[in-house]
Parts: structure tokens; C-alpha cells; sequence
């Protein structure tokens, strides 16, 4: 049902017309030395609330190991197939090579993704977050596809409660790699 | 089996319902033919019975006998009263027996179950996320279905190797065997290359080749496939794609006449690995090892990618055409395949019957059988040839008679397909003397020479039927397509004999149309469609051909026919 609209006529006052300019800069005025509600965005940026979902990033453990071991468990979640991994191994001889396996290859194209946040949930390793990092462009399909070198200078390092593939590697030492 | 008519069958009850079984069917394949689910690992139809990862644990009871007479004891209401057994009894160590009563889900079954599962976790690591097996994991399977939910582990979990070389291609982890044996006695049993064992006791057992030995027979990545967890895993396939992005496609080993049912994995194109798939009449669950790397053909460096005329790439239309003009040319010669599909056999005979050539020749492809599923006869489908009349006698190794006729002038076109002249036997002045038209998927010396190259289609990339040792028919599906600039092998061959008649009337390009055409002109094809052919193959008459002496020996599932009538 549409609604109707009533239009006051205006009274005397009104008609008067200056009375009104004065009343609508008074409020102008008033609103000048009150605390102001914008931002001189993109020089000023807003404080981004605790678990904001931004740009989905890959982390580092406080020991500087990548967490990821390539599972592909939010390539496989993802509703709009932006992620896209290469799984690779770790070799024999590196410092982490317990954990056997790490992405080779690791790409969000960001014009695919919808910051659902169901990489993070997914992950097993805690190693695909959802940062306070909202504003990405680029002038280039290509630009928009963030590659493995770019998603972990987004994550940074997160602390990590468990250290779990670092108590591995510890038992196994301590039983001499055997029993 | 349980659809054979046999009046032998006896009566068991499983969970109140009654099933008719041949006597001695192992309880866990019986309650399988209800439809239900006995869970469990160590237990595989296809090697002996172990009984001991204790995951198929039922309750038991056979009806009761009064020990002073002999005669059955009944209930109330006349029916056979049953003595349940105090304790579980694992359902892969119990053979149907009559009458005999099981309960697969009763509290105790369970409660049994949950146990097991708990124990078998104890030890076992949490890194399903680094674990090729995961997605396809038993243990990952009924620890959810049938596990508790929880851990009240807290206790620090056994350290095992991890990442250990077995063999050339198998790869060991340790912490996540659970000790069912399985592959010690496939290689015991199947493979008879005894090289796996167990050492030390209780928790601390740990799966290893014996001293000095590794598991390097070309069966060895059947453990792989059999193993219920992650422990053996494929070196090749290790961390390359996770399972559940993988398309599985049936297909079929071409590595020799035995003709092994495979699945071939496939994502986006890409081919992941090949396993095999359950024929009981022809591999039963195996497959080689070599069989399994022949995916690796697509995306090998000299794969043909377009046709060419003169070696300068052209459109395959244009290569076809060409094709056509030279055989019209006459003094044509055919070297058909015994790795092509009975439809492209089909219709290269259909080509040879239109340019009026008597050279039709194959070339064999001859090595040594294994006597399990290598065959002698490296190519699978020579019988195809034979049933589909392009060949009358078995080919030989060389090409002799065609070399003959090249020196004489008699041949001046060679039309190959799908193989290489040169290793044929024939040498460079022949080739050069010859215009040659090849079909092929890889570049090889009669490719380089030729005058009109077809870029064919590879085993995976389409579709066909081939027929094994045993005359078993066996179709195969296309898994990924092929490389742009590459036609259907059917499709050229169709088309150059379209090119060639001079009627309308020629073979069709599609394969299901084509089995029309076969069904209704080769006698011993009668009667089959593409469709009508089952997954595990249709066995054929092949008594015309008894006459010949084909060389293949015993294997798996094949007596040779020769053999046996001079044994008798």
C-alpha cells in the first residue's frame, strides 16, 4: 500500500524565509566545535574491532615456522574456489622437516574472495587468518592474486598456544628418534 | 555369490534377519550382503585372514544343543533356543555356519568396537592434515562412525621412524601403522617376495623390510592401496593432491594383455595416479607398479600436441585431408595397433578395405610375463584385431614383409598408426624411400619422417573397449581431455574413410554409434553395445581363433588354452 506523504503548508514564519537561514547555519555552526564523526580516510583509518574478518593472510608461528602444512582444507572449503594451493615437502634437512609438509604454492585470488572467514575455521593449523587488513586494489587481475611471498608479509607472526609439531620434534629427540 | 542359484546354501541370522549363504562365507562379507557393515582393517577378501586388528567385533550364538540327548533345545514357542557366546567374536575369523546367529550392533558389539578404536588411537599420531591418506582413511572413517568422540588419553604418545624409504616407491610412516598386517601378507601371499615384518613386542611393534631387503617388487604399491591408514604411502602420489579433489574414471592398464581394471584419478585435467579398481574374473584387487606410472605418458615432453603436414604444424582438418590424398595414392600399406581400441581396429580395417590393400600388418610387442598381471603380450589388445578381422595370424615383432615390399617398390605409403616403423625394423632407407602417414601420440623416428602427422589421443584422454588374454572385452573411459591440437584416434580414422568412400555410408566418429556399425558386421561382437558392456567386462567366444598359438603363459586368472589341451 503506498504511503502518502502529507506536505505541511508552511506557516507564517516559515514564509518569512530568513528566520530559517538562521535557524539551518545556527545548527551548521553548532556542529563545527563538536567532536567530529568522519575520518580523513585514507590518511586516517578506523580502529578495526577484535575479530574483524579482512584479508585472509598466512601466519608464522612466534619461532618463525610457516603453519601451514599445505592441507588444502580451506581450498576445499572455499565457497568461491579462490584459494589455490600447491602442496610441496619439506626436505630432510631443514629445521622443521618433522612436519614433512608446507604449500609450494599458495594463492587467494582476492577478486574471488567473499571474507566469509571459512579458511580460518577450517584450518587445522591455525594458520590462515583473517586480518585487520581491509583495502586491497590493484590495476591488474593479476595484482588482485595474492601469492604465497605476499600472504605471509600480510600475516605476520601470531602467538601460537601449542606448539605442537615442536613438542613432536622434542619427544623424538628425547626417545632417540625411536620408541 | 549370493545371486548363484546353489542348493547347498545354508541359513544365518544377522541382526534378526535371516541370509542365505554358501557355507563357509566369511561373516563380515556376509553381513556386506545385507547392505551393512562390519568395520574392520586387517580383514581383506583377496588375502587370508589375520584377525588382528579385533575392529570387527560381533556378538555370537548358534543354536543350542542339550548335551544328554543331542537333541536342539527351543524356546517357549518351538523355535531354536540360541547360546549366545559370553564374550565378542571377531565377524573375519568366523565362517557361516547353520543357524548360526550374530549381532552387529547390540550394546556389547558397540561398546567392543568403541574400545578397539580407542586402543587403536592411543598410538596413533594427529596429523591427519599432513597425511595422504586422509579423506580415504579407514581408521579417520570409524573412528567417526564408530569411535567415542573424545580422548582420555594424556599419557605421551609412542615415537616411531617417520618418512622412512621401504622401497623405490613406497614410503613408511611408522606412528600411524596400526599393525594389521595387511601388506606382510600380500607380499607372503600375493606378491611372493617376502620383505616386510614386524619387529619388537606390544606398543612398540614397528612395521620394517627384513635386513638388507626393500620392498621393490613391481607389486609393491598394492601395499599402498590396501593399507587402511597412512602408514605406506606412494612415494609419487606423496603430498601431490589431496583425495577428495580427485575424479576417479574406470579404466584400463595397457601395459599388457592382461588388461588389469584401474581408476584413474584426474582433477581439472591433470592426472594424479592410477589404482586399481575390484575385477574378480581378471586382477582381483591388484595392479603393477609399472602400470601405474604409464599416466605420466600425458604430459611426457615428446607428447605430440598438433598435427603437422611436412613437419610444419597444421589444423587437423587439413592433416586429414592430406592424409586421405595420400592413400588414395595407392601401393598402400597399413600398420595398425595392438594398443589401439577395438573401434579404431574397426574402422582402420574399414580403411583398408576401401584403399584395397591385402598389407595389413601389427606389430608385437613381446616381453617377459610375470605370471601374476604382466602378461608376455605387451599390447592389450591384439585379440581386438583378431575379432575384428584387420589381422588373421599373430603379428610378429618385426616388420619384414613390409620391409621386402618397400625394397621391391611394391609399397610406396606407409599408413601408421600408433607406431614407431623404425623399431619395427625397418630402416632409414625404407622410411625415406616410403611416403608415410602417422597417427600417434608421441613423437618418435616415423613421426620426424612422415608426411602427414595426426596427434592422437592417449588411453586417458577418450574412450574404447579392449579385449584381453582371456577374450574378456573391457571398456574404458575418458578420464581428462586431450591436448588441443590432438583429435580423437576414432574420429581421424573415421574421418579419412569418410574422406575415401564414395558413399555416404562410412564409419561413425562417436563410439556409441560406431558399436552399431561393429554390432551389427563382426560376428563375434554381435549382439554388444558400448553401454551393454559391464564395468568388469563381457567374456567373449574366442574359439575361432583356438587354432592360434598365442604366447601368453599362466597368470592370475588365465590358463593358456594351448597348454592345458597338451597337458590333457
Amino acid at each position: 500500500m503506498p504511503i502518502v506523504v502529507k506536505r505541511k503548508p508552511l506557516n507564517l514564519l516559515e514564509k518569512l524565509y530568513l528566520p530559517e537561514i538562521a535557524r539551518g547555519l545556527a545548527v551548521t555552526f553548532r556542529r563545527m566545535f563538536e567532536k567530529k564523526v568522519t575520518l580523513e580516510y585514507p590518511e586516517q583509518r578506523p580502529p578495526i574491532p577484535e575479530g574483524y574478518r579482512g584479508v585472509p593472510t598466512l601466519v608464522r608461528d612466534p619461532e618463525g615456522r610457516e603453519k601451514c602444512v599445505s592441507c588444502q582444507l580451506c581450498e576445499f572449503v572455499c565457497p568461491p574456489k579462490a584459494i589455490r594451493i600447491t602442496p610441496g615437502e619439506i626436505p630432510e634437512d631443514d629445521e622443521h622437516a618433522n612436519v614433512e609438509k608446507a604449500p609450494k604454492e599458495f594463492d587467494i585470488d582476492m577478486l574471488r574472495c567473499i571474507y566469509c572467514g571459512m579458511c580460518q575455521e577450517v584450518c587445522p593449523e591455525e594458520a590462515i587468518w583473517l586480518q585487520n587488513q581491509y583495502s586491497m586494489s590493484g590495476y591488474t587481475r593479476a595484482e588482485m592474486v595474492n601469492d604465497k611471498a605476499k600472504l605471509y608479509e600480510l600475516g605476520g607472526t601470531l602467538p601460537d598456544e601449542h606448539f605442537k609439531w615442536k613438542k613432536k620434534k622434542e619427544a623424538s629427540r628425547s626417545a632417540g628418534d625411536h620408541h | 555369490m549370493a545371486e548363484e542359484k546353489r542348493d547347498d546354501l545354508i541359513t544365518v541370522n544377522i541382526d534378526g534377519q535371516d541370509l542365505q549363504v554358501p557355507p563357509g562365507t566369511n561373516m563380515v562379507d556376509a553381513v556386506a550382503m545385507l547392505g551393512k557393515e562390519v568395520p574392520h582393517y586387517c580383514y581383506h577378501p583377496k588375502l587370508s585372514v589375520a584377525g588382528n586388528c579385533r575392529m570387527c567385533l560381533v556378538e555370537l550364538g548358534m543354536p543350542g544343543k542339550d548335551r544328554a540327548t543331542g537333541e536342539p533345545m527351543l524356546n517357549e514357542d518351538g523355535t531354536p533356543k540360541i547360546m549366545w557366546m559370553p564374550g565378542p567374536a571377531i565377524a573375519c575369523g568366523t565362517k557361516a555356519a547353520p543357524g548360526m546367529h550374530i549381532k552387529t550392533d547390540s550394546p556389547k558389539a558397540i561398546e567392543s568396537r568403541e574400545s578397539v578404536t580407542e586402543f587403536l588411537l592411543v598410538n596413533h599420531p594427529l596429523d591427519c592434515p599432513i597425511c595422504d591418506q586422509a579423506g580415504e582413511c579407514k581408521l579417520q572413517e570409524f573412528s567417526a562412525s564408530h569411535g567415542r568422540g573424545y580422548s582420555r588419553f594424556i599419557e605421551e604418545k609412542n615415537v616411531k621412524p617417520k618418512r622412512t624409504r621401504l622401497g623405490p616407491r613406497v614410503t613408511l610412516d611408522d606412528e600411524r601403522c596400526i599393525l594389521c598386517s595387511r601388506c606382510v601378507r600380500f607380499c607372503q601371499e600375493v606378491a611372493d617376495d617376502d620383505v616386510l615384518g614386524f619387529t619388537d613386542r606390544g606398543s612398540y611393534s614397528t612395521l620394517t623390510c627384513f635386513p638388507g631387503k626393500e620392498l621393490a617388487n613391481n607389486y609393491s604399491l598394492n601395499t599402498v592401496d590396501i593399507c587402511p591408514v597412512g602408514a605406506l604411502t606412494s612415494t609419487d602420489f606423496r603430498f601431490k593432491m589431496r583425495v577428495w579433489f580427485l575424479k576417479e574414471t574406470n579404466s584400463i592398464d595397457f601395459e599388457s594383455s592382461v588388461g588389469c581394471n584401474t581408476e584413474v584419478s584426474s582433477r581439472e585435467g591433470k592426472l594424479y595416479r592410477v589404482t586399481p579398481r575390484r575385477n574378480d574374473e581378471v586382477n582381483d584387487t591388484w595392479m603393477p607398479d609399472s602400470g601405474r606410472e604409464l599416466y605420466k605418458i600425458v604430459e611426457a615432453e615428446d607428447r605430440l600436441h598438433a598435427a603437422s603436414i611436412d613437419g610444419q604444424k597444421a589444423s587437423a582438418t587439413d592433416a586429414l585431408n592430406a592424409a586421405s590424398e595420400l592413400l588414395k595414392t595407392g601401393g598402400v600399406a597399413v600398420v595398425g595397433s595392438g594398443s589401439s581400441t577395438v573401434e579404431e581396429q574397426f574402422a582402420l580395417k574399414k580403411i583398408a578395405d576401401r584403399i584395397g590393400t591385402k598389407d595389413v600388418y601389427l606389430v608385437a610387442r613381446y616381453g617377459e610375463d610375470d605370471g601374476l598381471l604382466i602378461s608376455k603380450d605387451r599390447n592389450p589388445n591384439v585379440r581386438g584385431a583378431l575379432a575384428t578381422g584387420l589381422i588373421s595370424a599373430l603379428p610378429a615383432e618385426q616388420l619384414g614383409d613390409l620391409a621386402l615390399k618397400i625394397n621391391a617398390g611394391e609399397v610406396k605409403t606407409v599408413f601408421a598408426v600408433r607406431e614407431d616403423l623404425a623399431a619395427a625394423g625397418l630402416t632409414e632407407e625404407q622410411l625415406a624411400k616410403v611416403q608415410i602417414v602417422a597417427l600417434g601420440t608421441h613423437a618418435n623416428s616415423t613421426t620426424e619422417k612422415a608426411k602427414v602427422v595426426i596427434a592422437g589421443l592417449t588411453q586417458f584422454e577418450k574412450s574404447g573397449t579392449v579385449i584381453n588374454q582371456q577374450f574378456r572385452i573391457q571398456k574404458f573411459h575418458k578420464a581428462i581431455p586431450g591436448p588441443a591440437g590432438a583429435i580423437d584416434d576414432l574420429a581421424a580414422l573415421a574421418a579419412i574413410e569418410a574422406n575415401l568412400s564414395d558413399s555416404e555410408e562410412s564409419v561413425p566418429s562417436v563410439i556409441g554409434t560406431a558399436w552399431k556399425r561393429i554390432a551389427a558386421e563382426v560376428p563375434m561382437l554381435s549382439e554388444l553395445s558400448f553401454q551393454s558392456i559391464p564395468d568388469t567386462g563381457t567374456l567373449l567366444d574366442g574359439s575361432a581363433f583356438d587354432s592360434l598359438e598365442f604366447v601368453e603363459g599362466k597368470s592370475l586368472h588365465f590358463e593358456p588354452k594351448l597348454e592345458g589341451a597338451n597337458a590333457q
